[in-house]
């Protein structure tokens, strides 16, 4: 492409950067584009889960329903309160998006095609999604409501607890394959999938993930019946459907990361071999590699909607806790097994399956073994909380009937 | 070359304030615009608002905001670790254990005093 | 002077953290300033980018934007009646120019000769040009990995790195706590 650029005439400098500008504009269409059906997706699963028929009027299925809602919101008035910060208050939704869009810059689809494979991959996605909690603050200071406010501070609150055991987990692929490169981690993939190796991290990263992007049952941004929506409820219109966009793409994105990072990404039979070539731009689509991590995805995102529309919402307090009083000592922990039980084995002859095999036996068995122990250890409280409770229960029921002589 | 990847990223940059931007400023020019006091008073549940709304927060988030920054510093700290693990030996275990352990006992104490209480 | 791409991107970084440094001590909104502070310190992180020192690009925007930022605003929040400040500017305005002059002065005095010895954008460059496609940066990354662990090198500043930080963690608790009972 750079070549059919300087080929016409441009500076070599300025036809990369003109590459590079296209190919960021057209990943970031692609994938702003995807919330559209998965809102679609998300509407109609949760329908069928409860029993409902869901949207089914406008277009074949309903298909376009999220269309419609974007037009409707597009011609609502977009009203700024008067007590508003008004140049906060504006930014934060594009903030939102940014935060998110941005991360599509590192999604590697094939052996050799990523828009750009930086060497710190996962650490950027970890740092640019750091600015989304930034544009909440924003959004919940700028709106000068007091429950908008409220709202930004729990999710603060809730997004920064949950980063921790989110990058406990991700330092494990990461210490597997002995890099930080997306096709680094994948290619480390290559003859078994880091879920098969370490279930637990991947379940750590899974379970705070979810939180980390505000999805049932961590919810707690929205929480419509305590707060009345957070930090969004003096937006409206466009605006509004912003820092929406940012939330269900965030959503997306985290189900291709997981994929990524514990699926083996665009790995599968064939995938570096099935290449489509484009005429003109001579690009080489990897569209067997792009078809497998777009299936990789969709099952963590429908695992994810089924976690969603299963489970009721967590309390602030008890959200808290489970964050830090299970999932970061939990996490912490299973690093330290993984290290371990990663260096005991000598490193493999060759990356093929049958001499992968066995140290990953060893780390899957390790895996086991801590999972046995925290159910030991959880069984034990849970044992001695309600010898407690029984307890106390005895003497008030010993002391009504006492009373009662 | 390095830098030729962060140009992409700084093309991205100037690119991507656009795709959120663009639909707000269509918006604000096709929807109608007839701003009234009663529309932009402040919504809270139609009660009228009382007092200021930027007041005084309670010392827990200040807490929370400082176990994590410490969480944050180690788990940075940890990422050459992760990186060059295959490359070490057991002793880089131990660096490793012992870095991650010490830190372990901030989150006990943390835990005991009661600062990751949420009342 | 060479103008290219990385010039035009340097000066965009270095007016960023220069000019929003500035805002920051004159904003009369202690919320706004923490946001102009939060950007002068994406100005160096973009800094760090062009000194081919992604790693710390990262750790930039993650702990200083992602946490610091973050414990900065939650600080502001708990100090009520400094929301709207009627006095920017302090009587020690003449002793903090002072200080500030002497800081930069012993900082140009010391660095300059260290930067002169490295030489540094010459050689840098140079070995971009024989070869482009180096991974300098993963190099980097790793070579710090085994630099922390390394009996020889930095392993007791690493433990001491974690203990300095659960000291903070804990006298933080402390003082906090003492101040709600």
């Amino acid at each position: 492409m750079t070549e059919l650029l300087t080929d016409a005439g441009l500076s070599k400098d300025f036809a990369t950067f003109l590459t590079h500008l296209i190919t960021a504009g057209a990943v970031a269409t692609v994938f702003l584009l995807v919330p559209i059906f998965t809102i679609w997706l998300e509407r109609k699963v949760s329908a069928r889960m409860q029993d409902r028929l869901g949207p089914n009027r406008v277009g074949p299925y309903g298909l376009l329903q999220t269309i419609a809602d974007v037009l409707k919101l597009m011609t609502k008035e977009a009203i700024t309160p008067a007590n508003a910060d008004k140049v906060v208050f504006f930014i934060a939704p594009i903030l939102m998006v940014m935060s998110v869009v941005l991360i599509v810059a590192v999604i590697p689809y094939g052996e050799n095609f990523a828009p750009t494979d930086l060497s710190i991959g996962v650490l950027y996605v970890i740092a640019i999604s750091s600015l989304g909690t930034i544009a909440i603050l924003m959004a919940g200071w700028g709106s000068n409501n007091k429950y908008a406010l409220l709202g930004a501070f729990r999710v603060m609150a809730q997004l920064v607890s949950y980063e921790v055991p989110m990058v406990l987990a991700l330092l494990v692929p990461v210490m597997l394959a002995g890099t930080m490169r997306m096709n680094g981690i994948i290619e480390a993939q290559d003859s078994i999938w880091f879920i098969f190796v370490v279930p637990v991290s991947a379940l750590i990263f899974f379970v705070s993930a979810t939180a980390e992007v505000g999805r049932q049952p961590f919810d707690l941004l929205e929480a419509e019946s305590e707060i009345v929506a957070g930090f969004n409820i003096e937006y409206g219109g466009m605006q509004f459907a912003m820092l929406y966009l940012g939330e269900w793409l965030h959503a997306v994105l985290i189900c291709v990361i997981t994929a990524i990072l514990f699926l083996g990404g665009w790995d599968g039979p064939g995938a570096k071999d099935a290449l489509l070539t484009l005429p003109i731009i001579d690009l080489e689509l990897p569209v067997l590699g792009i078809f497998y991590l777009a299936a990789k995805s969709f099952l963590i995102y429908f695992l994810h909607m089924w976690v969603r529309f299963t489970v009721p919402r967590l309390r602030i307090d008890h959200l808290m806790g489970f964050n830090w009083k299970f999932l970061v000592p939990v996490g912490v922990f299973n690093l330290l097994v993984v290290a371990f039980a990663w260096k005991i084995m000598p490193e493999p002859d060759s990356s093929s399956l049958g001499d992968e095999l066995p140290r990953a036996l060893v780390v899957l068995a390790s895996n086991v073994l801590f999972v046995m122990l925290i159910f030991f250890v959880i069984r034990d409280y849970a044992r001695r909380e309600r010898a407690k409770v029984e307890a106390l229960v005895d003497e008030t029921v010993y002391a009504a009937a006492s009373a009662g002589d | 070359m390095e830098l030729n990847e962060w140009a992409f990223i700084g093309a991205f940059f100037m690119l991507s304030w656009i795709f959120p931007a663009a639909p707000v400023i269509i918006n604000k020019l096709i929807a109608p615009n007839r701003p009234t006091p009663i529309k932009r008073e402040t919504y809270e549940c139609g009660v009228e608002t009382v007092g200021d709304t930027w007041v005084q927060f309670k010392v827990q988030y200040y807490l929370l905001a400082l176990v994590f920054l410490v969480f944050d510093v180690e788990m940075v700290l940890l990422f050459p670790w992760a990186v060059a693990y295959n490359e070490l030996g057991m002793f880089a275990f131990l660096a490793g254990g012992v870095f991650i352990l010490l830190l372990l006992e901030g989150l006990v104490y943390a835990w005991r005093k009661g600062a990751l209480e949420w009342t | 002077m060479e103008f290219t791409y990385e010039t035009v991107a340097f000066f965009i970084f270095a007016l960023t953290t220069l000019g929003s440094g500035i805002m920051v001590v004159t904003d009369e909104n202690l919320f706004h300033a923490s946001l102009y502070l939060l950007f002068s310190l994406f100005g160096v992180s973009g800094l760090f980018v062009l000194l081919v020192a992604p790693f710390l690009a990262a750790v930039q925007v993650l702990v200083y934007m992602g946490a610091i930022g973050i414990l900065i605003i939650f600080a502001i929040m708990l100090t009520r009646g400094m929301m709207k400040m009627d006095q920017v500017y302090n009587s020690q305005r003449v002793a903090a120019a002072v200080v500030a002059v002497l800081l930069f002065i012993a900082l140009a005095v010391t660095l300059t000769p260290i930067v002169d010895e490295l030489e540094f954008g010459e050689d840098l460059n140079a070995e971009l040009a024989e070869d482009p496609v180096a991974d300098v940066t993963y190099e980097t990354v790793n070579e710090l990995g085994k630099v922390i662990t390394d009996r020889n090198g930095f392993v007791l500043p690493f433990e001491v790195a974690s203990l300095l930080l659960t000291a903070a963690m804990i006298g933080a608790i402390v003082v906090a706590r003492e101040d709600e009972a």
